[in-house]
């Protein structure tokens, strides 16, 4: 093993390590801008230059392996002139307005020319074009911002398959953007936002909806509820400089009451009722292929974010028979609050304002298709991502950590674990399987702690097995049947779970596909930056809220057990078709 | 550049080739020739120029799909090279060197003056689709710089006033597409 030194440390290294990640190791930080853990180096930006001993030039940490002996310099004069140049340089081409853009508070280049003592910029450089992109509703565009890092290639192209951004023209007219620098709209994108998750300064955002939702709160003539999605709980702390995976679930309520939300409600009250419907969709699909012998697609596809469902109906539409009916959780709430709750609180639903919270920009693109509006209004009003949340609590004047823990209000407020798991890769599935073998066998899911094991964690493809055994008499058609299930996060892990199923090569019963990797807790609307410690701390969270509920599934939630009792009647009756199913189309990529 | 062949084609197409079935069928047949390796958008791009003569919107959406390779990478590579062109190319294309030579001996001041002429921009077309305008790199005639290319016949020592003179044969067609005019040194392939 490679024996270096940095800044006179001896460091023993692995073989093919880079010098940047060696330094991490030993707590030494070098800038940069365009590395992206876990992923080639682009060697795009510069900033992450160091000297080795010797060495006529300088090199790019990021992208130089380990040699033995190899002497390296991270903070030498020549190396901080050298950064210096190159930040200044990217400042020279960059509208920077940073009072009026959306990274003031966590923009990596503001944040590096500030710690280099950066106080002038000595060249006079062109500025590109400034073209805003709002064509979509979930994204904003800013190309006088963008410096050219190509992070958002490698999230789009590599992690998402999707492809929608790349390098357009050349030279000193270079922009980072879908074709011939249009927009957004004319081309493919599935409006994840991981593009935005990964940007390091104000070039990609989501579409804010703050101000409607202060406007909404500001009229006293609307009954303005909210719901929170499983992934907010375990991220927004770090708004307020929590650590990564800190649960903030009371405090979140509280602000939320203080910002003056008439109702504080819950996603996860939804995604109960998602598993009710989803869950009694499977088995019906099951018995249609295994007993009365149908033609059924199978396997089924969870069905709860809106970026997947973009990506099948643009890149996969002879899979859009098999993506289950059922609507999100957000959207179910929306139609649920707006008829339902809107009957108990005796409103009118033309007054309600149903507001999301959501770790998701596609999110906002979700609750403006045409088919949301069962209740007979548009179910879900505005979405405001985590990091707006934030935002707002903050412009609020609320003092989020001094807060004290808060309940959610009931009925819509009321969740069990399995709908926490929501928020992580794997979750929807270990929700589903807890209920549904539940049903068929009448005997709890015989699994430590109710975790199925092989789809816990951050593995971009995961499977896993479950034998029916003793099943319940209207079940016996499964008894000893065995049921393959497969989970995927990341676009891009699900391109290659489609592929196996459509070359014949796998086969599964029920499939969850989760947009970000990760799951929603790595969702584009999360505080940045996220990488996979960030996401497996956020993951442990949500797990511990689980386990430390006492209901741990769907189906013993007790108001969801009501909602059905005096309003839905049955899983898969006529209303829930009515107001918690949908369809999808088909949609050219050009 | 366009071969000479294609050029002829151009001139003879209709407004809308990019709606002839005929020539996406025979863009096709070649694509298809190419197998499904990697590094085949290029070749394509390249049939599909010689073809239509530039690149229409419909046929790179065509080729983004056919080759499944999405359509932001397709326009990417398409305005990385300048040897592809979105836009109908007229009969002549005249190129204005600004490698060092030309640039310091007034080549900029000839562009200016190019542009101004003819009404239209680098990249551009003139409404009759006689001439595009089109910026080169060296022609490898320095010495006698600036330097202009109308199709293949170099023209040396540019003086902007005296354009207007240059241009004229082309544009009473006295030139054929493909000649030189006989007047001036003839440039190898660029
Ligand atoms: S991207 Fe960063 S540096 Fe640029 S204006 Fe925004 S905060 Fe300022
Ligand atoms: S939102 Fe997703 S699909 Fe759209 S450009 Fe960004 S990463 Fe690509
Ligand atoms: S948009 Fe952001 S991530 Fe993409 S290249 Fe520009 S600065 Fe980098
Ligand atoms: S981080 Fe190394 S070149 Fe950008």
């Amino acid at each position: 093993m490679p024996e270096i030194t940095i800044n006179n440390q001896k460091v023993t290294v692995e073989e093919g390590q880079t010098i940047l990640t060696a330094a991490r190791s030993i707590g030494i930080n070098i800038p940069t801008l365009c590395f992206l853990e876990g992923y080639e180096p682009l060697g795009a930006c510069r900033v992450c230059l160091v000297e080795l001993a010797g060495g006529k030039t300088l090199v790019p940490s990021c992208s130089t392996p380990v040699t033995d002996g190899m002497e390296v310099y991270t903070n030498s004069k020549r190396v901080r002139q050298a950064r210096k140049t190159v930040v200044e340089l990217l400042l020279s081409e960059h509208e920077g307005d940073c009072q009026l853009c959306d990274r003031a508070e966590d923009c990596e280049l503001k944040e590096l020319a500030y710690e280099l003592g950066i106080r002038d910029v000595h060249y006079e450089g062109e500025k590109p074009e400034q073209l805003i992109d709002e064509s979509t509703p979930a994204l904003v565009r800013d190309s006088g911002k963008c410096i050219k890092c190509r992070r958002c290639i490698t999230a789009c192209n590599t992690i998402q398959g999707v492809g929608a951004l790349f390098p357009q023209y050349r030279g000193y007219r270079t922009t980072i953007s879908p074709a011939f620098a249009s927009d957004l709209e004319s081309v493919a994108c599935v409006q994840c936002g991981q593009c935005a998750a990964v940007c390091p300064v104000g070039a990609i955002s989501e579409y804010a909806h703050t101000d409607s939702v202060w406007e909404a709160l500001d009229d006293p003539s609307k009954f303005v509820v909210v719901q929170t999605a499983p992934a907010i709980r375990a991220a927004l702390g770090e708004c307020f400089d929590y650590p990564a995976g800190t649960l903030v679930t009371g405090k979140m309520t509280a602000a939320l009451r203080h910002m003056g939300f008439d109702r504080v409600f819950d996603t996860n009250f939804t995604a109960d009722l998602t598993i009710m419907e989803e869950g009694n969709e499977l088995l019906s699909r099951l018995k249609k292929a295994l007993k009365d012998k149908e033609e059924v697609a199978l396997p089924q596809f969870s069905s709860c974010s809106p970026g997947w469902i973009n990506f099948v109906e643009y890149y996969y539409p002879q899979f859009i028979p098999n993506v289950s009916t059922c609507k999100s959780p957000q959207q179910m709430f929306g139609a649920v609050a707006k008829t339902y709750l809107a009957e108990l609180e005796g409103v009118d639903p033309k007054d309600m304002v149903v507001v999301s919270i959501m770790p998701c920009t596609a999110k906002k693109f979700e609750c403006r298709r045409d088919e949301m509006n069962d209740s007979g209004y548009q179910d879900v009003d505005y979405v405001l991502t985590t990091r707006e949340l934030g935002q707002m609590i903050k412009g609020a004047g609320i003092d989020f950590r001094s807060l004290e823990d808060e309940e959610m209000d009931k009925p819509l407020g009321t969740s069990s674990g399995a709908a926490d798991i929501f928020a992580n890769t794997g979750g929807v599935m270990e929700a589903a399987v807890r209920t549904a073998y539940e049903l068929v066998t009448g005997r709890e899911l015989p699994m430590e702690k109710l975790h199925i094991g092989p789809i816990v964690g951050l593995e971009g493809v995961k499977e896993a097995k479950l034998k029916i055994e003793k099943p319940l008499p209207d079940w016996d058609f499964l008894d000893g049947a065995e049921l393959n299930v497969a989970v995927a996060h990341g676009l891009g892990n699900a391109a290659k779970v489609l592929e196996a199923i459509a070359s014949g090569k796998a086969d599964y019963h029920f499939v969850e596909v989760m947009t970000c990797p990760g799951g929603c807790i790595g969702g584009g609307g999360q505080p940045r930056y996220t990488d996979n410690a960030v996401r497996q701390a956020r993951i442990n969270a949500i797990y511990q809220e689980d386990e430390g509920k006492k209901l741990r599934k769907s189906h013993e939630n007790p108001e969801i057990i009501e909602l059905y009792k005096k309003f839905l009647e049955r899983p898969l009756g006529e209303k829930s078709h009515h107001l918690l199913h949908t369809l999808y189309k088909e949609k050219e990529t050009v | 550049m366009p071969t000479r062949e294609n050029q002829e084609l151009t001139q003879t197409m209709s407004e809308h080739p990019e709606d002839d079935p005929a020539l996406l069928e025979a863009l096709d047949t070649v694509i298809d020739g190419y197998g499904s390796e990697k590094g085949v958008l290029i070749p394509a791009l390249q049939s599909a120029q010689n073809l239509y003569g530039f690149l229409p919107e419909k046929v790179l959406k065509h080729i983004s799909k056919k080759l499944n390779i999405p359509y932001s990478e397709v326009a990417g590579v398409v305005t990385f090279y300048s040897y592809f062109s979105t836009v109908p190319r007229g009969k002549y294309l005249v190129r204005v060197c600004l490698g060092t030579a030309c640039y310091v001996r007034g080549g900029k001041e000839v562009l200016a003056a190019i542009k101004d002429y003819l009404g239209i921009d680098v990249g551009e077309t003139t409404q009759d689709r006689k001439f595009s305008l089109e910026i080169g790199r060296c022609f490898g005639a320095c010495s006698l710089a600036p330097v202009i290319m109308v199709n293949d016949t170099v023209h040396q020592r540019v003086k902007p006033e005296r354009l207007k003179e240059l241009l004229a044969p082309y544009e009473n067609d006295e030139v054929e597409a493909n000649e030189g005019s006989g007047e001036e040194t003839t440039g190898g392939s660029v």
